[in-house]
């Protein structure tokens, strides 16, 4: 890394006041980090190994937890709603992530190569600003079968009035291009970040060589953007498989099963149906499944080297 | 990941840790009470108690109301946490696990003691609250089924409105109440259901609305139809422990009602919204629906459309709706047991259930209570003889099915009632399957 580091940026300059590494210096960076760490371990850290520990009892948040060795384990590969449930949060994923990150990308080229307005960028976030819960109230409404502006407008074009949120086939679905809506501008953002550390002078040697936009966007912009767009599909991924709020408040993991993710259902499990031993067993399931794919994903797209040399 | 169970876990027990603190001496002398409750309707009844109580107890109470989305989690968690209150209003659908888990006060020995009257109560009411000799409530209110319907629809579709209350019902023809939602359903051209041209993809009003939910016991959406045919849901009730959904009598009774789904009487799922009935029936997409006494003064109440209650139709084996009723239950934390039990006694006595039936809102479980509400609703123009006159008559009573893991079994129902609605699955298959899952469940 220093390496690669010495050969891209400017040459380092020595400080005018030399202030030597000293032995102080591990100290001081602890105790920097010291309530990042605290909070880290209290908040984070501790629960996560409790969650493990309930993950191997029979809880039910009432009585007394029981070891129950991996009993839990064992009921969840047999259950075949847990199946079900990490299907439909694939799904989701899929569509969610899919849409988003095309869409972000063409806004934040738009963005780049078209206007540079501060206006536009700040409406463009603007979504992401609003609570997932409002949003998923107010979608409720604009796509209710019955008093939706939305099926008001296809009524208008002449189109069939669709149940969005209300039919099986088309619930997951609608959810996850909701959370586009809402993500879209923010990825996009990140996104155009990303661009402004792409050397302009590329742009024009490729525009010289007669390259036209598509191409220019191919072989320089998406090559080189490629850490950032590790970084976003990493958080983003990781967000997509947390879906949560949507769905408790538009569906409830309804209408049959079609919209019960996993984090609802694992909601489900510990807080409506007592079973927090099998919520957390399933829960801590889902944690190694998350370090999995983004472990693959750092290691597909070479997250730490750049082409920028 | 696990941020956001594990989060919520670590508020409970951070709350845990702060919920002991010691009681003050003085306490004894002026103890407040914590109850609970979910309906917002029904608050102001309950404080005029709570304050008709504390004027001769001394005793105060503090009344806290949320939401039933948001109840039943809000009594867990504080029930985990140690800060839960003293008194609850309790559904059978929850006290099983709650008392499967000692978290409820046995209230026989306090019943022995002060010798109450359990005999006043409605109907075997009282039994509901009894497992395993232990009594976890007294009765403080019931409901019944009646259907609701559109007194303009039924004008305009040249019925009298007397012939409601003698309608039948079978699984085979569907008798009047069969001929009754044909004619109330009209298309956009103004043709009725049992008219030829009646076209089904563009019906303006449905005869028969459709409420979403109601799991494995669709007290509102569809019970009454196959009790009426002898079917129970359980081997014994309370604590059976095998649904008997596999009963060919149940899937007769769904197979029919998805069959007027199909026919276009029924509205349709993916029309049903998720607003609820209320938008359906006010917009006039439905003529006619069952619904639950609790809901009486929605309908009453109502400006843009006038509704009026009728008893529901008869099956080859009469008349059958669910009863049910909620209970005071006092939680096994409650530091005042002694106040807590007076407070329980108050609810389920005549003097707080007087009150409650002036104000018209809830059926008092008291039958002379019950039948002042009755008069108060008359008194306002309201007829709910469809919602009383079942409930005097004991063999038209299917009490609620009361089982352990009772969220569980209603999750896996509903998805297939969801199915059956959505014209997806055979419901005799489908219930068949259901039966196994749930059994598995019950195991």
């Amino acid at each position: 890394m220093t390496l690669t580091v010495g050969r891209s940026s400017p040459p380092k300059i020595a400080p005018a006041r030399g202030r030597r590494r000293t032995a102080g210096d591990p100290v001081v960076a602890w105790l920097f980090l010291l309530p990042a760490l605290l909070g880290f371990t209290v908040f984070y850290l501790a629960p996560t190994i409790r969650g493990f520990w309930i993950s191997f009892t029979d809880w039910n948040l009432l009585s007394e937890p029981r070891f129950v060795g991996l009993d839990n384990y064992r009921d969840m590969l047999a259950d075949d709603k847990f199946w079900n449930a990490l299907r439909i949060t694939a799904e989701y994923v899929v569509i969610n992530i899919g849409s988003q990150t095309v869409l972000a990308l063409a806004i934040a080229v738009l963005m780049d190569r078209l206007t540079r307005s501060v206006l536009v960028r700040a409406a463009i976030v603007i979504p992401w600003l609003v609570p997932n819960v409002t949003v998923a109230i107010v979608t409720l409404f604009m796509l209710d079968h019955n008093v939706g502006f939305v099926n008001h407008i296809l009524d208008v074009l002449g189109f069939e009035p669709q149940s969005f949120y209300g039919d099986s086939d088309q619930a997951i679905a609608t959810i996850a291009l909701v959370n586009t809506w809402r993500n879209m501008g923010y990825t996009a953002l990140l996104f155009f970040a990303g661009m402004q550390m792409i050397p302009r002078n590329l742009y024009e040697a490729a525009a010289v060589d007669g390259a036209g936009e598509w191409t220019m966007f191919r072989r320089v912009t998406l090559p080189l953007l490629r850490p950032v767009t590790v970084l976003v599909l990493v958080v983003s991924i990781i967000g997509s498989f947390q879906i949560f709020d949507t769905v408790a408040v538009t569906t409830k993991g309804g209408p049959a099963d079609a919209t019960r993710v996993i984090y609802y259902y694992i909601y489900q499990k510990a807080f409506n149906e007592f079973h927090m031993g099998y919520a957390a067993a399933m829960a801590a399931t889902l944690f190694v499944i998350l370090i999995a794919l983004t472990a693959t994903q750092m290691r597909l797209l070479r997250a730490s080297s750049s082409d920028l040399r | 990941m696990m941020r956001k169970p594990i989060a919520l876990l670590a508020l409970a027990v951070a709350i845990a840790a702060c919920g002991t603190s010691a009681e003050t001496p003085e306490a004894a002398e002026k103890v407040t009470l914590t109850y609970s409750l979910w309906d917002p309707n029904q608050l102001p009844a309950y404080q005029e108690c709570a304050d008709a109580f504390t004027a001769t107890s001394g005793i105060q109470v503090k009344i806290t109301q949320q939401g039933w989305e948001d109840y039943w989690n809000g009594i867990t968690t504080s029930l985990v946490s140690g800060t839960a209150p003293d008194v609850i209003t309790n559904h059978v659908a929850y006290y099983p696990e709650l008392a499967a888990n000692n978290q409820l006060l046995d209230i026989q020995p306090f019943v022995d003691r002060d010798k109450v009257d359990l005999t006043r109560y409605t109907g075997d009411l009282a039994s509901l609250w009894v497992r395993d000799g232990k009594r976890y409530g007294l009765p403080q209110d019931w409901d019944t089924i009646a259907l609701v319907y559109n007194v303009k629809d039924v004008e305009d579709a040249k019925i009298d409105p007397a012939t409601l209350k003698d309608l039948t019902w079978n699984p085979a023809d569907g008798g009047t109440f069969g001929e009754l939602i044909k004619k109330l359903t009209v298309d956009a051209n103004g043709k009725r259901g049992d008219e030829a041209g009646f076209d089904k993809t563009k019906v303006a009003t449905y005869g028969w609305g459709l409420e979403q939910g109601g799991g494995v016991v669709g007290q509102t959406q569809w019970s009454w139809m196959p009790l009426s045919m002898g079917f129970q849901y359980l081997d014994k009730n309370p604590f059976g422990t095998d649904y008997k959904l596999d009963d060919p009598r149940l899937a007769e009774a769904i197979t029919w009602w998805q069959d007027q789904m199909k026919a276009g009487y029924v509205l349709p799922r993916e029309e049903a919204g998720r607003l609820g009935l209320e938008p359906m029936m006010q917009t006039n997409k439905a003529a006619l629906v069952p619904d639950g006494s609790w809901r009486i003064g929605t309908w009453a109440g109502s400006t843009e459309q006038k509704f009026a209650f009728a008893p529901l139709p008869r099956g080859p084996q009469g008349r059958k709706t669910i009863i049910n009723g909620l209970a005071p239950s006092i939680t096994a934390g409650t530091k005042h047991p002694d106040q807590a039990w007076e407070w329980v006694k108050f609810i389920g006595s005549p003097a707080c259930q007087d009150l409650v039936a002036k104000r018209a809102v809830v059926f008092p479980a008291i039958t002379t209570a019950a039948a002042a509400a009755a008069e108060s609703h008359r008194a306002k123009g309201v007829d709910v003889s469809a919602f009383t006159d079942i409930a005097a008559d004991p063999a038209s009573l299917s009490y609620y099915p009361i089982t352990g893991s009772a969220n569980e079994i209603n999750t896996e129902a509903q998805a297939v009632i969801d199915q059956i609605q959505e014209l997806k699955v055979v419901p005799a298959d489908a219930l068949k399957e259901l039966d196994t899952r749930v059994a598995d469940i019950l195991k």
